[in-house]
C-alpha cells in the first residue's frame, strides 16, 4: 500500500513527488505487458471507461484506448466537437448522462482549461484529464518523465529545457510541475510572445536564444508550434521561427554534450524540429509513444476503484497472502 | 401624495460626513423629510419609533453602477427585485446601467426604467443612458432627450468606448447637460479573449489573461480627453495600482476625473479564481494583492471618490460552465456594506465616516442626485445599520435573483437593519 | 493482542528444506532439460533463485528462471482500495512445451496460484505446471495443491506465517503467529 492518487488525475501541479514516483514506478513493470504474446491483463475487467474527446486528438486517444484495452476495460469513444455556444450545456448535461449510465472512468480532452475538473466535481466516476485547454496534460508530462528517467536513471539534477510555445502549452505546464517536483532543473526557451509574462514565477530559467538552451540542457522537450500562432500574430512566420528557434542538426552539433530530444507530437517537421533531429540518434520520440501506453495503464490501474464508496470497503478488506 | 406617518429613529449614532455630524441622538422624519435631529426628541403622536441604540444612522447609500437586467433578462433580475435587493443592502438609490436588451439609448427606454423603478417602491432607480446608439460605439445617443427623461449620466458600460474621437465628443457634448460620462476602461485588443487577470495564477490555470495595462491605457486616455474637453469623466470599477496612480496624476492637475472602485476589487485577489470559480470571474478581473492594497489606499485618500457595486446578476446555468465560457460579473448590492466594513473599516484602513462618504455622500454629489446627507429639510433617504453584527453569507437568502457571489459561506461584519426612502421604510429587519 | 511469533524454520532448517525441495523438483520434472522455475513476487523469487542455484550445482545444468507478479490478476482488486504496488514480471524464454515450476513462499487460500496460472497462460502453453511452496499453511479456498512442500503447518484462521529471506529481510527464518489481530 502506498500514497493513493485520489479519485481523479487532473494535473501534476497538485500531486506530490511521492505520488508522481508511484505512477512512474507502476508504469515501469507495465511496459512488459505490451511485449507479451497476449497483450492483455484482466485487471480492469468489467470496468467501463468513456473516452470523451471534445477536441480532435488521434495520438492521445489511441494511446488511452490501447492502455484501457490492455487492462481489459470496456471502452466507449465519444468524440464531439460542439460549437462554443453550446459547449457549457453539453458538458453539464454530458456529466449527468454519464452518471446515469453508471460508468467507472472518464478520460476527457477539452478545449477549455478547467473542463476536466469541472466534470470531476460533478460525477462520482474517476476522471482522467487528457488535456484541458492550455492548463495541463498530466499523462503526457508523466510519459515524458518516464522516458527521461529510463534514459538518465534519475531526474535529480538533470536539466530539461522546454522549447517553443509555452504560453499555449498544457504539455509545458505538466512538464514544469512534474520535473521540478522530482528534482530536475527546468528551463524554457521561445519567443517572449509565446511565453507567459509570469514565467519566472514558475521557478524556471528562461533562455531567449535556443543556442543558450542547447548549451545548458541534458534534454530538450520540443513543443509543437500551432499554425494558428502565426495567423494570430504571435510570430511573423513559421519560416522565421525555424530559423531562430528550430532544433536543427547544426545547432545540436555544437552542444557540449549529447542531448535527448523529446517531442509530444504531432511534429511539424521543418518548423520546430528538423527531420534529421527527429529521426536522429538522440531522439527518444518513439520511446515516448511506448511509455505513453504504460503510463496510462498505470494511471488507470491506480485510479480504478478509488471512488469514495470503495474506500470503506477497502478498510474492511483483508489482503490475500 | 400619500399620507406620511412620522418616524422617530431613536438613540442611534448619527453619522453624516456631508454635514460633519457624528454623535448619538434621535432623528425625526416628517412628511418624508428630515424634520429634526440630534439630542433627545420627544415622540410625536402616532409616530413609528425605531430603537436605533447601537446602530449607525447614516445617509442612504447610493450605487452609481449596477445592472438590473430589465428589459431583456427578466429571468436573472428585474428592476423590482434589483430595487428590493438594493434596499436590503442599505441603498436608497441605484443607477441602472443601460446595457439592457434593448439598450437604454433613448428617452422612451429611460422613461421605462424610471416607471419600473417607481413601481418597485423600494430604492430609487435612476437610469443611465447609453453613450452610443445600441452601445455600438459609433453614433452618439441623444443625451439631451435622455437627460430630460430622467437619465443621470451616460455610459456604454459592459464595453469600452473604443473610439477616442467618440469619447472626446461624448465628453464635450455632455457638458451641455452637466452629466458625467462613465467609461468602462478596457483596451479591447489587449483584453481580447481574456478570462481573468494576467499573472501567475492565469498562467498556472491556463486561462488567457487581461493585463492591468488594458485598463490603465484607457484610464489615461480618458483622463487626457477630460483635460482636452473639460468634460467630467467618471472611470468605472478601477482595479489596478497603475490606474489609481494615473487618476491621482489627473486630479493633481485639476482634470475633471472621478473614479469608482468595487467592493470585490477592495477585498479579493485573483487567487479567488483558483479551482476555476466562475463566481470570481468579472471584468475588470480580480487583481493582485498589490493592486488591492493600492485601490484601498486610493479609497482612503479620495483618489477613488466612490464605491460602487457593479452588481451583475447571472443565471446559474450560465455560470455553471467552463470558466472561459462563463459570463463576467457578480452580484453585490446585498454584500457591499459588509464587504466594505470587513475589509476596509475592521482592518483599520478607513473610518466608518469615510466609508459613508464613499458609499453615500460622494456618489450623490457627483451624479447630482438627491440624498447623500442627513441635513434638516432634505428627503429622508436613510440607512440604519449595525457595523459590528457578524453574519454568514447565504446566497439563497438574497432578494436579488442572482446567486453569483464569491462570498457565499463567508462570515462578514456589518448588517443593514432598516432602509428608508423618502421617510418610508422600504426594508427592515431590526425590531 | 497478537501472541509472540514462534519459529517454524530457523536458518539451518530453511537451508535444508530448500535443498530437499530442489531435489524433489528435479525428480518430479524428470531432470532439468525442460525445466523453467518461476518465482512469485516477492519472496518466491528469492526461493526460486536459491533452488535454481542448487540445481545448477548438482546437475551441472543451468535452469532458466523467471519472476511473476500476479497483482494485475488478483480477483480482489475491486475491493482492496489503494492499489497494491505492481512488481516486475520477467519470463526469460518461451514457455511453450516446457515444464514450469511455480515457486512461492506460503500457500494459503490458493488465490495467488490461481492468478499465477491465469497469467502464465497469457505467455504460452507449457506442457506441465508444478507448484513448489516453502510452507503450506492450509486454509485453501480453491482446489489447488502443491506438488512440492517444504513444511506443512496448521495455522488457524487469523493466524499468520511470515517468511524472511536474507536477500530482502537480512535473515532466513519462517515464523508463525497463531492468533493475531488482522494480518
Amino acid at each position: 500500500m502506498s500514497a493513493p492518487l485520489g479519485k481523479d488525475l487532473l494535473g501534476l501541479e497538485h500531486l506530490s513527488a511521492e505520488q508522481i514516483t508511484l505512477i512512474l514506478d507502476t508504469a515501469e513493470p507495465l511496459r512488459e505487458i505490451s511485449e507479451r504474446a497476449i497483450k492483455k491483463v484482466p485487471t480492469l475487467r468489467g470496468a467501463t471507461v468513456v473516452n470523451l474527446f471534445f477536441e480532435a486528438s488521434t495520438r492521445t486517444r489511441i494511446s488511452f484506448e490501447f492502455a484501457e484495452k490492455r487492462m481489459s476495460a470496456d471502452t466507449v469513444n465519444v468524440a464531439t466537437s460542439a460549437s462554443s455556444v453550446i459547449k457549457g450545456e453539453t458538458l453539464v448535461d454530458t456529466a449527468k448522462n454519464l452518471e446515469a449510465m453508471k460508468i467507472d472512468m472518464v478520460v476527457i480532452r477539452h478545449a477549455s482549461s478547467g473542463a476536466a475538473r469541472f466534470l470531476a466535481e460533478r460525477i462520482e466516476s474517476n476522471v482522467i484529464n487528457a488535456g484541458d485547454g492550455t492548463h495541463e496534460h498530466p499523462t503526457q508530462g508523466l510519459l515524458d518523465m518516464l522516458t527521461l528517467r529510463r534514459r538518465f536513471g534519475t531526474l535529480v539534477g538533470k536539466r530539461v529545457c522546454i522549447v517553443g510555445d509555452v504560453l499555449h502549452s498544457r504539455v509545458a505546464r505538466s512538464n514544469i510541475w512534474g520535473l521540478t517536483k522530482l528534482g530536475a532543473e527546468v528551463a524554457v526557451c521561445g519567443p517572449r510572445s509565446l511565453l507567459p509574462t509570469a514565467i519566472a514565477d514558475f521557478g524556471v530559467q528562461v533562455f531567449d536564444r535556443v543556442e543558450q538552451a542547447i548549451e545548458w540542457a541534458d534534454a530538450l522537450n520540443v513543443l509543437r508550434l500551432q499554425l494558428e500562432r502565426m495567423t494570430a500574430g504571435y510570430i511573423p512566420s513559421l519560416r522565421e521561427y525555424n530559423r531562430v528557434f528550430g532544433i536543427t542538426r547544426e545547432r545540436l552539433d555544437r552542444a557540449p554534450r549529447d542531448i535527448l530530444i523529446m517531442h509530444p507530437g504531432p511534429m511539424n517537421r521543418g518548423v520546430e524540429i528538423d527531420s534529421e533531429v527527429a529521426d536522429g540518434p538522440h531522439s527518444v520520440i518513439l520511446d515516448q509513444v511506448t511509455n505513453g501506453v504504460a503510463v496510462r495503464m498505470a494511471v488507470l490501474y491506480l485510479l480504478a476503484g478509488n471512488a469514495p464508496a470503495l474506500a470503506e470497503a477497502a478498510r474492511k478488506a483483508t489482503a490475500d497472502d | 401624495m400619500t399620507e406620511h406617518r412620522d418616524v422617530l429613529l431613536k438613540g442611534g449614532r448619527l453619522l453624516d460626513p456631508s454635514s460633519n455630524l457624528d454623535g448619538v441622538g434621535d432623528l425625526l422624519i416628517r412628511n418624508g423629510k428630515v424634520e429634526a435631529l440630534g439630542g433627545t426628541i420627544g415622540t410625536p403622536d402616532g409616530a413609528e419609533v425605531i430603537n436605533c441604540a447601537g446602530q449607525v444612522v447614516s445617509p442612504g447609500f447610493v450605487d452609481v453602477h449596477c445592472h438590473l437586467r430589465e428589459p431583456g433578462r427578466e429571468d436573472v433580475e428585474t428592476i423590482l427585485t434589483g430595487a428590493r435587493a438594493a434596499a436590503a443592502g442599505g441603498f436608497t438609490a441605484v443607477c441602472a446601467m443601460p446595457n439592457t436588451d434593448p439598450v437604454t439609448d433613448n428617452q422612451a427606454a429611460v422613461g421605462f426604467v424610471l416607471k419600473q423603478g417607481r413601481a418597485a417602491n423600494a430604492a430609487r432607480v435612476y437610469p443611465i443612458g447609453a453613450i452610443s446608439i445600441g452601445q455600438q460605439g459609433e453614433r452618439l445617443a441623444e443625451f439631451g432627450e435622455m437627460v430630460h427623461a430622467g437619465a443621470v449620466a451616460v455610459s456604454d458600460d459592459g464595453r469600452p468606448v473604443v473610439s477616442a474621437q467618440l469619447m472626446r465628443t461624448a465628453l464635450e457634448y455632455a457638458r451641455t447637460f452637466g452629466i458625467p460620462v462613465a467609461d468602462h476602461c478596457e483596451e479591447p485588443t489587449l483584453a481580447a479573449g481574456g478570462a481573468m487577470h494576467e499573472g501567475f495564477v492565469s498562467a498556472r490555470l491556463g486561462l488567457k489573461g487581461i493585463p492591468a495595462e488594458a485598463e490603465e491605457i484607457m484610464a489615461i486616455r480618458d483622463i487626457l480627453l477630460a483635460r482636452l474637453t473639460g468634460g467630467h469623466v467618471h472611470l468605472c470599477h478601477m482595479s489596478t495600482k497603475g490606474s489609481v496612480e494615473l487618476i491621482r496624476w489627473g486630479k493633481e492637475r485639476g482634470i475633471p476625473v472621478t473614479a469608482e472602485a468595487c467592493p470585490h476589487h477592495l477585498s479579493l485577489t485573483d487567487a479567488a479564481v483558483e479551482g476555476y470559480n466562475t463566481n470570481a470571474k468579472m471584468n475588470p478581473p480580480l487583481r493582485t494583492a498589490v493592486d488591492v492594497e493600492a485601490v484601498q489606499q486610493a479609497v482612503k485618500d479620495g483618489t477613488i471618490d466612490v464605491i460602487a457595486t457593479d452588481h451583475a446578476p447571472h443565471h446559474n446555468d450560465d455560470k455553471q460552465r467552463e470558466f472561459s465560457d462563463a459570463p463576467n460579473g457578480i452580484i453585490g448590492l446585498e454584500t457591499a456594506l459588509a464587504v466594505n466594513v470587513t475589509w476596509l473599516v475592521k482592518s483599520g484602513i478607513i473610518s466608518l465616516g469615510t466609508l459613508i462618504e464613499r458609499m453615500a455622500c460622494a456618489p450623490a454629489r457627483l451624479f447630482g442626485l438627491p440624498g447623500g446627507t442627513l441635513r434638516r429639510g432634505t428627503a429622508a433617504d436613510i440607512t440604519v445599520f449595525d457595523p459590528d453584527q457578524a453574519w454568514t453569507v447565504d446566497p439563497k437568502a438574497f432578494l436579488t435573483k442572482g446567486r453569483n457571489t464569491p462570498y457565499g459561506g463567508r462570515i462578514l461584519h456589518g448588517r443593514v437593519g432598516c432602509t428608508l426612502v423618502d421617510g418610508r421604510i422600504v426594508f427592515k429587519t431590526m425590531g | 493482542m497478537a501472541t509472540a511469533p514462534t519459529i517454524v524454520l530457523n536458518a539451518r532448517a530453511l537451508e535444508r528444506t530448500v535443498a530437499r525441495m530442489a531435489d524433489e523438483i528435479v525428480e518430479r520434472a524428470d531432470g532439468t532439460d525442460n525445466l523453467v522455475l518461476v518465482g512469485i513476487q516477492r519472496r518466491g523469487v528469492q526461493l526460486a533463485d536459491r533452488i535454481a542455484h542448487l540445481i545448477t550445482q548438482r546437475e551441472v545444468a543451468a535452469v532458466p528462471r523467471g519472476a511473476l507478479d500476479i497483482t494485475l490478476y488478483r480477483d480482489d482488486l475491486q475491493t482492496v482500495g489503494p492499489r497494491p504496488i505492481v512488481g516486475k514480471t520477467v519470463i526469460p524464454c518461451s514457455i511453450d512445451g516446457k515444464t514450469l515450476c511455480i515457486v512461492d513462499d506460503v500457500l494459503y487460500t490458493g488465490r495467488t496460484i490461481r492468478a499465477a496460472l491465469d497469467e502464465l497462460a497469457d505467455f504460452g502453453r507449457p506442457s506441465r505446471i508444478m507448484l513448489a511452496v516453502l510452507v503450506d499453511r492450509g486454509g485453501r479456498e480453491l482446489p489447488i495443491h502443491a506438488d512440492v512442500v517444504g513444511r506443512t503447518v496448521d495455522v488457524p484462521p487469523g493466524g499468520r506465517v511470515d517468511v524472511f529471506v536474507s536477500e530482502l529481510d537480512g535473515r532466513d527464518e519462517v515464523t508463525m503467529v497463531v492468533a493475531g489481530e488482522g494480518t
